[in-house]
């Protein structure tokens, strides 16, 4: 029977798309954890999480907040001299954590984007007041009202659409869809 | 009249609604035209990258596939939209296979992708298609005295596409330049507005727009110049939330560079989407309606 892959490799393999060197070459200089504009939000810095990712340290890499408050500004991955794409790193260990339903409890990150990908499925376009719902009742009451006042004041100037965009050929779209991934049948 | 295939994104239907007028607006006056894509759809801005990859190079794909059917560029006016449609063009050109995959989805929309046509952003029109030099000639109403923080943040020039410069760029300080405005020169002008972290982790978000807006006060701003929706929410309609979180009594006005553009072009500030800002843009246009006075 095949070995089962590590973690390392398996974080590894779902960069195919990355055209940046092999997370193994990383030579834990730091640059990614100076650059990074959220690290001290950070449970791990970028460069203790790839030192992680590299050692198998499966359970304590998923169960940081780390590759989740990454914000994709890439600015890591311009500045890496070993020539590693981190923010794709990111994105990888983001995808894995959602395939495996594996993360920290509390974070607001995987349900989000679960949501936003529901909500493209049905109508094609994003829809900010169907995503709200979705994470801002986990921030206590004094959060949720300074979020609606902002709110207030953007549907004052008619910045929130009262009503969600509709693609016209969304069932195409759902059809396209369903070619890439299951989607439960027809819709 | 030369057309471009615009690509509005969803943040351009509403909450950037500013920015879409204004982008017509000073296209139009300097002689682009604009041609919304037909139905298009999400480009899975970075959430969707979150779930799966193969998913959100389709769903770019289709945008991209009905923009050739015209034969026009795409263009992008919202970074997270342009950096998704220059990527996955470029490794659906790479990967014929993986072309081939997201062709076989495409064709139950009728779509084929091939991947003939350029992708830019919408700031790539003004300073790379159509040159300074142009909008320059074309400027009547030089915005003297107005100083502006160009705001790049990241996606427009990161990751590396060729061989850009990444770390200093400065081609946006020249369209400002040629506004007849004076650029801020600040320290934090690629540095990360938090893109989606206001939604999923908000005080990180914050600080993080805190000292882009801190830097460009220390340098005596008067406007921030953004060329992403992304961005001019963050900035702008957070900047009062910041101001509870730490303390602070920020009141700095964030404008697309359209629209600022479009005031130097001479264009009335109604029809370039000013006046829907939660921070008041006034002191910014006393520098447009000075001229209209002297005369």
């Amino acid at each position: 029977m095949a070995k089962k892959p590590t973690f390392s490799k398996e974080i590894a393999n779902l960069l195919y798309a990355s055209h940046g060197n092999p997370i193994v070459s990383c030579i834990q200089c730091g640059t990614c954890s100076g650059t990074c504009p959220v690290a001290e939000y950070m449970d791990h810095s970028p460069r203790r999480l790839i030192a992680m990712i590299n050692a198998d340290l499966k359970e304590e890499v998923l169960e940081s907040n780390t590759f989740w408050f990454c914000a994709s500004c890439y600015h890591c991955t311009v500045r890496c001299p070993s020539g590693i794409d981190i923010a794709e790193l990111m994105y990888a260990v983001k995808r894995y954590s959602i395939w495996k339903h594996q993360y920290k409890e509390g974070l607001v990150g995987p349900v989000f984007s679960e949501t936003f990908v529901k909500t493209i499925f049905r109508s094609g376009r994003s829809y900010e007041p169907i995503l709200a719902p979705s994470y801002i009742f986990s921030r206590g009451v004094r959060k949720m009202f300074e979020e609606a006042h902002t709110a207030t004041n953007l549907m004052l100037k008619g910045r929130i659409p009262v009503l969600p965009s509709r693609i016209e050929r969304i069932e195409n779209l759902q059809r396209v869809i369903g070619r890439i991934i299951p989607t439960g049948g027809s819709s | 009249m030369k057309q471009y295939a615009l690509y509005p994104g969803c943040s351009l239907e509403k909450i950037a609604q500013s920015y879409r007028v204004s982008a017509i607006e000073t296209s139009r006056a300097m002689g682009v035209e604009l041609k919304e894509i037909d139905d298009w759809n999400c480009c899975g801005a970075t959430a969707y990258f979150h779930v799966d990859e193969l998913l959100s190079y389709t769903l770019v794909a289709r945008n991209l596939a009905i923009a050739e059917k015209e034969n026009l560029d795409f263009v992008a006016p919202c970074s997270a939209c342009y950096k998704n449609a220059y990527f996955t063009k470029k490794y659906l050109n790479q990967d014929p296979e993986l072309a081939e995959h997201i062709n076989y989805a495409l064709e139950e929309d009728n779509l084929h992708f091939t991947g003939n046509i350029a992708v830019k952003h919408l700031i790539e029109v003004f300073v790379q298609d159509l040159g300074v030099e142009q909008i320059r000639d074309k400027v009547s109403n030089p915005l003297e005295g107005l100083r502006v923080a160009p705001y790049y943040g990241c996606q427009i020039v990161r990751p590396r596409k060729d061989h850009e410069d990444v770390e200093e760029p400065q081609f946006f300080e020249d369209l400002i330049s040629a506004m007849g405005a004076e650029p801020v020169d600040y320290p934090n002008k690629v540095r990360c507005c938090g893109g989606s972290l206001i939604i999923t982790s908000r005080v990180a978000a914050l600080s993080l727009v805190r000292v882009l807006l801190q830097s460009a006060v220390d340098s005596n701003a008067m406007v921030i110049a953004t060329a992403c929706p992304l961005c001019q929410v963050n900035l702008e309609c957070y900047q009062e939330q910041v101001n509870q979180e730490f303390g602070t009594e920020y009141s700095i006005p964030i404008l697309y560079f359209t629209q600022i553009l479009g005031l130097s072009l001479g264009i009335p500030a109604k029809r370039l989407g000013i006046g829907t800002e939660l921070v008041s843009t006034k002191e910014v246009l006393t520098y447009a309606q000075k001229k209209e006075n002297d005369l």
